[in-house]
């Protein structure tokens, strides 16, 4: 093996795949061998904790791909969201090895599509479906969102045969909010002049956490990957132009076949300094708190996970006010997939904030899981880029 | 000292020679080799001036990324607003219709653009959908105007440029007179172009660029469904490459 001297080096010697205690085979071992039971999850709203608590291992299953949309299609109408037909079309075809393994899944009703599908999902695998309030702005909601809460928590026990007590979820809340801690920390670095990071190394350590199961090796591994990409910097290993526009993507879930978008702002000049959804930061900012009932504290947390499909959904807006100063962004691209129409709704209000009150450069990009957009990606991606210089 | 500005689109590549002003222009069918025909525009133009080469040259347009000549290559959307801005610096919106896509663009006060729109995917309210549309009928796009003077719009539903084309057959057939079915097709690119202004600001003049801004009965079209003049200017299929030739000659500054 090379000695790491670059940034360079560093990620073209990570082969995440092949480490130990990462993904599919991690799940089969936690499986097989030490009989672990696994629930999979396809949303940020799951309360991974009670999950943990319950000794169960949380996984989030693949939806990111559009391989599996011609299974979909088959079932699901084709004017529908490619994160739906891809999670449905994974789950029949067999093709996600996290949903194979899995004993029990968590959906959680965050759109219309998502609440049917679960029904047919439930065909192959138990479902336990959470329904979310559509608003967060009074107490009435709280109750319902804790209740749903307990009912979560009353499923593991009885699925898995196990008791949750608060102790135990106490422990688990502060492992997660760790795990929160560190990857915030890494994707901080971001707020540097220049980014010491590309978005999509950013996304690849995000990615390399999420699916390290035991979340202690998980944050050791973050946070070499911190003090390393920290040390190189301060090396004066800096790839990327001062002058190179700094990007916020906010929106849709992204990852994979999204990730077009994050390679054609790279590839055109422009860098990716962070993301404002629930592949990046949505999640990550606010942590559960410590010192308070643990179903309260979870309840609070995952009620305030700003997502458009809140009514009215402020919180995304405040959280964005913050990350367009600290991340010195210098312009947002909004990347709404297909027919997902809370985003798609929101893009206006978005459109309105940043650049009427914010001044910078705004961008909606709708887009599926195809490659078939990817000229047309290129000519806007890079006149808006052009727009900055 | 001269810069050159080449805007290689799917059906013509523009290219404009400029030493602070326009110097000379031309335009050649793209064909099936858009480096190939940015060569050629280039050797033109240096011939026709008696010229050996050329500071810099800027390359826009959907063929600017086959071409290996360039000093800079950017995207349409920004040549097309610094071109507009040159044309005519009060304008804030332009409409480009190209040969594959539809694009409108703000600019500002200094023509840098603040916004733009584009067609996706589709090949409605392009020049290509019309180019389709009007060879179904055995006419040639440069006679439009001609051929639509007296003529009364015959309704064409389809926004889809293949539905659209066997909807033309079967007005044909059922009699209806050719001259009124090409108006029909520019009613239709016009309604199709508006819908895709009406997602950004249109806020003062509005100047028509690209291929179809030629045909003075599309512009008509456009002003009456926008219902704001729309402007034109002699220099409007070059916009682009002027837009690049500016580009190329603020670089040299």
């Amino acid at each position: 093996m090379k000695s790491i001297t670059s940034l360079n080096d560093y990620f073209a010697q990570l082969h995440i795949e092949d480490l130990n205690d990462y993904g599919p085979i991690a799940i089969k071992n936690l499986k097989e061998n030490e009989q672990k039971n696994i629930v999979g999850i396809y949303c940020v709203f799951t309360p991974t904790e009670l999950i943990s608590a319950a000794n169960a291992i949380p996984v989030s299953l693949c939806s990111k791909n559009g391989s599996t949309i011609p299974d979909a299609e088959k079932y699901l109408p084709r004017n529908l969201c490619p994160l739906i037909k891809s999670s449905y079309g994974y789950a029949i075809t067999d093709k996600c090895p996290y949903f194979h393994f899995s004993d029990l899944i968590v959906g959680e009703i965050t759109c219309d599509g998502k609440k049917k599908m679960y029904e047919y999902l439930n065909e192959l695998k138990p479902v336990h479906v959470m329904q979310l309030p559509q608003m967060n702005s009074h107490e009435i909601y709280f109750e319902f969102w804790k209740q749903e809460m307990i009912r979560l928590k009353k499923r593991l026990e009885k699925e898995f045969n196990v008791q949750i007590n608060n102790q135990k979820l106490a422990a688990e809340i502060k492992l997660k909010n760790s795990e929160r801690l560190v990857l915030k920390e890494l994707y901080q670095l971001q707020k540097l002049t220049p980014p010491p990071l590309f978005g999509s190394e950013v996304l690849r350590l995000l990615n390399l956490s999420q699916f390290t199961f035991d979340k202690q090796v998980a944050n050791n591994r973050t946070r070499k990957a911190i003090d390393k990409i920290k040390q190189l910097y301060q090396n004066g290993d800096k790839r990327i132009s001062d002058s190179a526009p700094r990007i916020l993507i906010t929106g849709c879930p992204m990852g994979n076949s999204t990730e077009k978008i994050v390679k054609l702002v790279e590839k055109n000049g422009g860098v990716v300094v962070c993301f404002e959804n629930c592949t990046g930061i949505k999640d990550k900012e606010d942590l559960v708190l410590e010192n308070c009932d643990p179903i309260e504290a979870l309840t609070q947390k995952y009620l305030n996970i700003p997502c458009s499909c809140m009514s009215p959904n402020d919180n995304r807006f405040e959280l964005l006010i913050k990350i367009i100063t600290e991340y010195q962004i210098d312009g947002v691209i909004d990347m709404v997939l297909q027919a997902c129409h809370t985003y798609n709704v929101e893009t206006l209000r978005m459109k309105e904030f940043v650049n009427i009150d914010k001044e910078i450069p705004y961008m909606s990009l709708e887009t599926d899981y195809s490659s078939a957009d990817i000229e047309q990606l290129k000519t806007r991606i890079s006149a808006f880029l052009e727009m900055m210089y | 000292m001269y810069s050159l500005g080449i805007d290689i689109g799917s059906v013509a590549t523009k290219a404009v020679l400029f030493d602070g002003d326009i110097v000379d222009r031309v335009i050649l069918p793209t064909g099936w080799s858009p480096r190939q025909a940015g060569k050629d525009a280039v050797i033109e133009l240096l011939k026709k001036n008696g010229i050996n080469q050329v500071n810099k040259i800027v390359v826009t347009g959907y063929g600017r990324i086959a071409v290996d000549f360039a000093d800079k290559v950017v995207t349409e959307i920004t040549c097309h607003g610094k071109g507009a801005y040159v044309l005519n610096n009060k304008v804030r919106t332009i409409i480009d219709i190209g040969g594959q896509d539809s694009k409108g663009i703000n600019i500002n006060k200094h023509g840098k653009v603040i916004d733009f729109i584009m067609n996706d995917k589709c090949a409605a309210g392009t020049g290509k959908f019309l180019e389709v549309t009007i060879n179904s009928l055995g006419e040639d796009i440069t006679e439009i105007d001609e051929l639509t003077r007296k003529a009364v719009a015959e309704k064409i539903n389809s926004m889809c440029t293949v539905f659209a084309e066997s909807e033309v057959v079967s007005l044909l057939a059922q009699g209806a007179d050719k001259a009124n079915i090409i108006m029909g097709i520019i009613d239709s690119i016009a309604a199709r172009t508006v819908s895709l202004l009406n997602k950004i600001n249109i806020t003062d003049e509005v100047l028509f660029t690209g291929g179809l801004a030629n045909s003075s009965q599309i512009t008509n079209q456009l002003t009456k469904v926008l219902q704001k003049k729309v402007k034109t200017d002699t220099n409007s299929q070059f916009a682009g490459a002027i837009g690049a030739a500016i580009i190329g000659w603020e670089e040299l500054q």
